[in-house]
C-alpha cells in the first residue's frame, strides 16, 4: 500500500476526469533534469563558439571554462535519464538494436557524437600543446597522465600547434550545428508527440534550443564569476558585460519565441485550448508565471535591458550579472519543469487533472535529480584542476583574422 | 617508360558522392514515409483483427475490466488498466460529467438528479489497437510492435521501461507495471487468441456489447457491424487510425 500512497493521494485530489492509467505521472522529475542539463551543456558550447568561430575576443577568459563546463555536464547528461527507466540496465539496447522510427531512438548517438567527436576532440586539441609542456614539468604518477592525455604525442613545434589551432577551429565549426542539433532534438522528442497538445508544437525544438544557449550562457557567467571568487582572482568586468550582452539577445529571442507559441495558442484556441487555459492559470500558475516568466525571463530582462544603457559601478554589476545569472538557471529549469511536469497533469480526455507533488524527504527522484546536478560541479572541479585554463600557454599570435 | 598513374581526380569524387546521393534520395522516393510506420496491413490473407462496440448495449456493468484484470494478472491497484469503462453524463446544463471509479469495477454512481441528466451511456475503454499505432512508432528499442494480425504489443523481457509510449498513446491505455518496470497494456488476450479462444473481455460481457473479429473477412460479425452501425472512432483528427469502432458515439466522448 505504501508504494501506492502518492497516487491514492493524488487520487483523491483528481480535479474531473482523468483517464485511470494517468494518475501516475510517468515522467518525474528526473525527465524534467534530462533536459535542463543537456541545455547547459548546448548553451555553454555555444558560449565557447561565440568566441573561437565568432571571434570575439572580450570572451576569451571564459572559453576554456565554457568547454570544460560543457564536458563536465555532458558527462552525467545521460544519467537522469538511465536512472529514470524502468529497467535501467537494458538502457544500452538503445544503443545496439535502435528502432528508428522513434525520436529517442537516437538520442544516444547525437549523445556520442557530440560528446566524442566535438568536445572531447575540441577540449584535445585546444589542450594538447599544454598537456605535452605540463608532462614535462610535473613528475611520478601526473607526468604519466599528462603524457598519457597527450596520446603520446610530443610535439611541441610551432607548425604543430598551428595545427591544432585550425583542426580545433573546424571542429568548432562542425560542432555549432551539433550543438543545435543535440538540444533541438531534445526539443523533438517532446514536440513530436501529437497525442500531447501542450508539447505538440514545431516550436518546440527552437524553443529548446534557444532557452538552452539562455541556460548555459547564465551558468558560465556564473562559473566564471565563482571560480575567480574561489581563485580570489579579479573577473575581468569587460568580459562579463559581453557575456551579459549575449545573454540579453538571446533571452529576448527566446522570450519572443515562447510568446509566439502561446499568443498562436491563444488566437487558435483549438480543441485543447480550455483545458490548457485551465492548466496554465491552475496548476502551473506558480511555476509558469511567477517563476518561469517572472524571476526567470521579465527580471533578468528588465536588469540586463537596464545594463545597456546604464553602467552601474564594478561592484554593482558583478552582483547584478550573479543574481541574473541564478534567476535565469532557475527559470529555465521552471521552463523545463513547466514542459515535462504540465504536459502531463492534464488528461488526454480534456476533462481534467492529475497533480505531482515533489516528495522532498523520501522521493528517490529528487534525490536522484539533485546528485546529478551536483555530480557536474565536481567533474568541473576536477577537469579545472587537471587542465587549468589559468596555466595555458599563450596564445599564437593571429596572423590573420578569420 | 610512363607509368600509368589513375588518379583519383575531384571530378570522379564529385561524380561518385553525388551518384551515391542520388541513389539515396532515389530509395526514399520510390519508397516514401516507410519509416514513420512501425508497421503496415499485411498484403494476402493474414487476420487483421477489428473490435467493435455498441454503446447502446452496454449496461456499465464493467464485467470485461473486471476478467480482464483477472486473465491478465493486472496489478489491482486502482491505477493500472488495460481496460476500464467510462460513464459519461450530460446534463440538462450542457454540463459534461465523465467518471470511472477503479475503471468502473466497484460499480458506478450517479450523483446528478435524474431529472437534470440530459443523457447518460457507459464508454467501455481498451486499446484501438490502432493501424498507425503512435505507440509503437515511438519505442525507442522496438519493444512494442505490431503483430502480423494488427494487434499492439509488448515484449517485456526486452522494454526499458522509459514510458514514452505512455505518452504518446493519445487514448491513455499503457501503463509503466510497478513491479516489473516495464510497459503492460491490452494484448486483446493474444496467447487466448492463439488457442482459438475469445478475448477475456468479449466472453465477459453479458449483452455481447463487445465483438471483435478480422476485418479482412468482409462476412464476418465485427465487418458486418460496421458495415451496418453508424460507428465512429476515437480521435479521428490525430491519424492514428484505430481499429476499434464505436456505435452511438457521442461527440463528447474523448
Amino acid at each position: 500500500m505504501n508504494k501506492f500512497e502518492t497516487l491514492y493521494e493524488a487520487l483523491a485530489n483528481l480535479d474531473g476526469f482523468i483517464y485511470p492509467n494517468e494518475i501516475a505521472l510517468n515522467w518525474d522529475l528526473l525527465i524534467v533534469m534530462y533536459p535542463y542539463i543537456t541545455g547547459l551543456v548546448a548553451g555553454a558550447f555555444i558560449l565557447a563558439s561565440l568566441n573561437r568561430v565568432f571571434d570575439i575576443k572580450a570572451l576569451r577568459p571564459t572559453y576554456e571554462i565554457s568547454l570544460l563546463t560543457a564536458l563536465a555536464f555532458m558527462l552525467v547528461a545521460t544519467m537522469p535519464l538511465i536512472s529514470h527507466l524502468g529497467q535501467p540496465f537494458r538502457f544500452y539496447e538503445m544503443l545496439i538494436t535502435p528502432h528508428l522510427t522513434s525520436a529517442m531512438a537516437i538520442f544516444g548517438f547525437v549523445y556520442l557524437w557530440y560528446l566524442m567527436v566535438v568536445l572531447l576532440l575540441e577540449i584535445w586539441f585546444d589542450y594538447r600543446y599544454d598537456m605535452v609542456i605540463w608532462s614535462k614539468e610535473k613528475k611520478g604518477f601526473m607526468r604519466f597522465v599528462y603524457r598519457a592525455l597527450t596520446l603520446w604525442v610530443l610535439d611541441t613545434s610551432h607548425e604543430s600547434r598551428k595545427t591544432d589551432e585550425k583542426i580545433g577551429y573546424f571542429i568548432t565549426v562542425v560542432g555549432i550545428p551539433s550543438a543545435f542539433l543535440l538540444h533541438g532534438y531534445v526539443g523533438f522528442i517532446f514536440g513530436s508527440i501529437k497525442a500531447n497538445p501542450w508539447w505538440s508544437t514545431v516550436m518546440m525544438p527552437v524553443i529548446f534550443l534557444f532557452s538552452a544557449m539562455v541556460s548555459g550562457i547564465a551558468l558560465v557567467m556564473f562559473i566564471y564569476m565563482g571560480v575567480n571568487y574561489l581563485r580570489r582572482q579579479k573577473t575581468d568586468i569587460f568580459c562579463l558585460d559581453t557575456i551579459a550582452k549575449y545573454l540579453f539577445y538571446i533571452l529576448i529571442i527566446d522570450f519572443t519565441l515562447e510568446s509566439l507559441d502561446q499568443i498562436h495558442r491563444i488566437y487558435e484556441a483549438d480543441e485543447s485550448f480550455d483545458i490548457l487555459k485551465l492548466l496554465v492559470r491552475g496548476k502551473l500558475f506558480f511555476t509558469f508565471f511567477i517563476m518561469q516568466i517572472g524571476l526567470g525571463t521579465i527580471i533578468p530582462l528588465s536588469v540586463l535591458g537596464f545594463l545597456q544603457f546604464k553602467k552601474p559601478r564594478e561592484r554593482i554589476r558583478k552582483i547584478l550579472y550573479a543574481i541574473v545569472s541564478v534567476c535565469v538557471l532557475v527559470g529555465i529549469f521552471y521552463m523545463r519543469w513547466n514542459v515535462v511536469i504540465g504536459g502531463q497533469l492534464f488528461s488526454k480526455s480534456f476533462y481534467g487533472f492529475t497533480s505531482y507533488k515533489v516528495d522532498l524527504i523520501g522521493g528517490i527522484d529528487v534525490w536522484l535529480s539533485v546528485l546529478w546536478f551536483v555530480i557536474p560541479f565536481f567533474i568541473l572541479a576536477f577537469l579545472l584542476w587537471l587542465l587549468p585554463p589559468w596555466k595555458k600557454a599563450e596564445d599564437l599570435p593571429q596572423e590573420k583574422s578569420l | 617508360m610512363a607509368i600509368e598513374k589513375k588518379n583519383f581526380s575531384r571530378r570522379d569524387f564529385i561524380k561518385q558522392t553525388s551518384m551515391f546521393a542520388g541513389g539515396v534520395v532515389f530509395v526514399s522516393l520510390i519508397n516514401p514515409m516507410k519509416v514513420v510506420y512501425a508497421t503496415k496491413k499485411p498484403e494476402g490473407k493474414g487476420k487483421w483483427y477489428g473490435i467493435a462496440i455498441d454503446i447502446e448495449k452496454c449496461i456499465g456493468c464493467a464485467n470485461c475490466a473486471r476478467t480482464c484484470k483477472i486473465e491478465n494478472d493486472v496489478h489491482k491497484e486502482p491505477f493500472f488498466f488495460r481496460n476500464w469503462v467510462e460513464q459519461y453524463t450530460i446534463t440538462n446544463d450542457e454540463e459534461i460529467l465523465v467518471s470511472s471509479p477503479n475503471g468502473g469495477i466497484d460499480g458506478f454512481e450517479q450523483p446528478v438528479p435524474e431529472e437534470d441528466i440530459y443523457k447518460t451511456f457507459f464508454v467501455p475503454k481498451m486499446c484501438n489497437h490502432c493501424t498507425k499505432s503512435p505507440c509503437t512508432q515511438v519505442c525507442p528499442v522496438g519493444a512494442s510492435f505490431e503483430s502480423p494480425e494488427g494487434i499492439a504489443l509488448v515484449d517485456q523481457t526486452y522494454c526499458i521501461g522509459c514510458g514514452y509510449c505512455v505518452q504518446a498513446c493519445p487514448y491513455g491505455c499503457r501503463y509503466i507495471d510497478p513491479d516489473k518496470g516495464v510497459v503492460d497494456k491490452c494484448t486483446l488476450c493474444y496467447h487466448r487468441l492463439k488457442d482459438g479462444l475469445d478475448p477475456a473481455c468479449m466472453m465477459a460481457c453479458p449483452t455481447h456489447a463487445r465483438i471483435y473479429g478480422d476485418l479482412n473477412d468482409k462476412e464476418s460479425e465485427v465487418s458486418l457491424f460496421i458495415k451496418e452501425h453508424n460507428c465512429a472512432v476515437l480521435k479521428q483528427q490525430l491519424n492514428t487510425v484505430p481499429k476499434l469502432y464505436y456505435n452511438a458515439l457521442s461527440q463528447e466522448v474523448h
